[in-house]
């Protein structure tokens, strides 16, 4: 009678003892699935998503508190990228096509110099001092936008970045297969 | 021929060898051999687009309004992969301007466009390098480089960056690309027949260039005329114990670089490697022709033979045509179209890209204006659903498994399409080309390429933008902690003075000065290399902090 209970809870015990110190020895730093989310995040900053900033927003979705859907920059492909890493379902939505690149343009007459949007900045794309005119640095702009509700005089626009011969892609072909079966 | 048969190919003592798949077309190449080749004439606007080759895209050295020359240099090349532009014809530069090109997305392109005068007077050329037997071989290079030459057999690959694998990468074999497998274009075959001396020209100088043992010159056998002249040639020049004149069966799509090395040599291009890599060099006859002119003449690239044909041109032949030339005036030349083309193409018509309209300009690598009529390209209908019928992989080049790349293409899954190495893929057609369910494969193909490399950048950028943004909180943390560490430091300083006697309530307006200056110093020194001193307070200071640092 005592021996099998005996042997079972020498054996919980031996095991109990392993998981507790396999769980400070090897004990992980952060969350490895928010780095990975993070990953996939287009990085914009913008904080479209209700969160303020990628990493947050990779934070809420590791916790499993908000939809893989919320990026908008990110489009279609960042949520199958997302559903595919965390082996939730594809959200079907409209209007998550392709996602055009914008870049930040500061109306160089009416810049008073202010830093507002400087500092709103989130990668310092946008150069300048205190009452001196500023400068988008395009190559460094996400198009993130959160420069423009910043601007006390209404200087900052976005402008979508144009298609050339070396950004173009081929479009998905057009003429899908008709019966698929 | 039977696959037994091709393999025992023979073409005098040499062994061929024979790539997986490939397919048998119509040649339709009598169709532009039946006139003589003719130069086209002087257009009266030369469109030079600033991108005509792989790489960066060409920065123009001329102004509008200035008055260039034939062979001019307008515009020089940005970085090591890239290629100079020269003007084709005197005249005055009108304009630097986007317009449109032959490209498949139909968009406009920068380009230099020249008013020509007619006159064609030309600039000073280069010095010929006669004896480059005896010359830095980093000179031949540059010659090349100068005189803007790229590869002319579609790729438009600058040619200097390939004749320079570097010292690491022994090249034994030339293989000289006179295929020109893709049916109805004859440029490359008139170019043999005609000018086959230049031909062992060139060969001789790449034979020199590239320190090479052996130089195969691989052309189709339906191609008599070309092979006589080349062998005829060879056989009156000192090349003939190091050079092969080879014929090679007619089989699409033998033309593509890996696949004529694997039928001359036996060799494999690894995925993901150049030639370069099993000791091999390809360049295309047309090439090797303007590299001795360039070396010999000190020519640079800026005319080209081009064939314009299609059952929608009255009069198809092959054409000598500046470069920049638009395409609608050289169909006008050729007697225009004799029926509306169902399809214009520039290139040939299984790998050419379709264009969307006739005003575009004739670049280097055009070697083709195709105008087909309805009866040549039927339009296939509505693609049907994939029946897995396996053709397409029984006759891909590359050895792929289309019908997987298209299934994931499909699905837009491209890491999957990745693990079937779809860039390894070269387009050829030949899967669409047998697919009985006409599905566009070449289009899912092309369309899974374009958008892996569009998310392969945006990884970038994204990686680069979460490296900036971790600065900017890295810096503004701390900004704050000096900040606080001010703010206690100034607290304590007042919390002891009172206790301290040393400092006397000055009624002397300069000891007040004196002992401020002492106490600044002595701040100073404390604070060592942390020196730097608020200016303002409020949310301005940061910023200044953050600009001084920077």
């Amino acid at each position: 009678m005592f021996a099998p209970v005996l042997a079972l809870a020498t054996l919980a015990a031996a095991f109990g003892l392993l998981l507790g110190y396999s769980a400070i020895r090897f004990r992980v730093e952060g969350d490895p699935i928010a780095d990975q989310i993070d990953s996939l995040l287009p990085q914009t900053q913008c904080g479209q998503c209700g969160y303020p900033g990628c990493r947050p927003y990779a934070e809420a979705l590791a916790k499993g508190e908000t939809e893989i859907d919320q990026c908008t920059p990110g489009g279609e492909a960042t949520m199958l990228a997302l559903a595919d890493l965390l082996g939730r379902e594809p959200v079907v939505g409209e209007g998550r096509e392709e996602v055009q690149r914008m870049v930040a343009v500061i109306d160089e007459q009416a810049c008073i110099g202010c830093t507002l949007c400087q500092q709103a900045c989130p990668v310092d794309a946008i150069v300048g001092a205190a009452r001196n005119l500023h400068g988008v640095i395009e190559r460094e702009c996400t198009g993130c936008g959160l420069c423009v509700s910043p601007c006390p005089v209404e200087c900052v626009r976005m402008v979508p970045i144009p298609t050339d011969t070396r950004a173009w892609k081929w479009p998905y072909p057009a003429r899908v297969v008709s019966a698929s079966r | 021929m039977s696959p037994v048969a091709l393999l025992n190919y023979k073409s005098r003592e040499r062994q061929l060898w024979r790539f997986h798949g490939g397919i048998h077309i119509p040649d339709e190449k009598a169709l532009s051999k039946e006139r003589p080749a003719a130069q086209a004439p002087i257009p009266r606007f030369l469109v030079l687009p600033l991108q005509q080759h792989i790489g960066a895209i060409a920065k123009p050295k001329v102004a509008v309004g200035d008055r260039v020359l034939a062979g001019q240099r307008i515009a020089d090349p940005v970085g090591y992969v890239s290629a100079a532009i020269h003007a084709s014809s005197s005249g005055v530069v009108v304009a630097i301007e986007d317009r449109p090109v032959a490209h498949p997305s139909g968009l406009p392109a920068p380009c230099i466009v020249i008013e020509t005068d007619g006159e064609d007077a030309a600039v000073e050329q280069l010095p010929p390098i006669v004896d480059y037997r005896h010359v830095e071989r980093a000179l031949l290079r540059e010659r090349i480089r100068e005189c803007g030459i790229v590869g002319l057999g579609g790729a438009t690959f600058p040619t200097s960056v390939k004749v320079n694998p570097g010292h690491d990468q022994p090249i034994e074999t030339l293989v000289i690309n006179g295929v020109e497998c893709e049916p109805y274009i004859t440029c490359d075959d008139l170019l043999m027949q005609t000018r086959a001396v230049d031909v062992i020209e060139g060969v001789r100088i790449l034979h020199h260039l590239l320190g090479v043992r052996a130089c195969l010159i691989g052309v189709e056998d339906n191609k008599p005329e070309a092979l006589a002249a080349l062998r005829m040639a060879l056989a009156d020049s000192d090349m003939a114990d190091c050079t092969e004149v080879v014929t090679i069966p007619t089989r699409y799509p033998s033309g593509g670089e890996r696949q004529l090395i694997r039928i001359l040599t036996g060799k494999e291009v690894p995925t993901d490697g150049i030639p370069a890599q099993i000791g091999v060099v390809c360049q295309n006859v047309s090439t090797t022709v303007a590299i001795a002119e360039a070396v010999l003449d000190g020519k640079p690239l800026i005319s080209r033979l081009v064939t314009v044909t299609g059952r929608a041109i009255s009069e198809p032949r092959n054409l000598l045509v500046r470069i920049g030339t638009p395409a609608n005036e050289l169909i006008d030349f050729c007697g225009g179209y004799r029926e509306a083309p169902r399809k214009l193409i520039s290139g040939g018509p299984m790998m050419g890209v379709q264009l969307a309209s006739d005003q575009v300009p004739v670049t280097k690598g055009v070697n083709c204006l195709l105008a087909l009529t309805a009866d040549e390209a039927p339009d296939p209908g509505p693609p049907l659903a994939c029946i897995r019928c396996g053709r397409c992989a029984e006759v891909c080049p590359a050895n792929l498994l289309p019908q997987q790349i298209y299934w994931h293409a499909r699905a837009k899954d491209l890491d999957k399409v990745q693990d079937y190495n779809l860039f390894d893929c070269i387009e050829c057609g030949c899967c669409a080309h047998v697919c009985p369910s006409h599905i566009p494969l070449v289009q899912y193909y092309r369309f899974a390429k374009t958008a892996s490399w569009a998310r392969d950048q945006e990884a970038r950028q994204a990686e680069h933008a979460r490296a900036r943004h971790a600065a900017k909180q890295a810096r503004l943390e701390r900004v704050e902690r000096e900040r606080q560490a001010k703010l206690r430091q100034k607290a304590e300083a007042v919390r002891d003075k009172p206790a301290g006697a040393g400092t006397a309530p000055c009624t002397e307006p300069k000891a007040a000065i004196e002992a401020a200056k002492q106490r600044a110093a002595a701040k100073r020194a404390a604070a060592g290399q942390d020196a730097a001193a608020p200016a303002q307070a409020g949310a301005v200071r940061p910023e200044k902090e953050r600009l001084t640092q920077d």
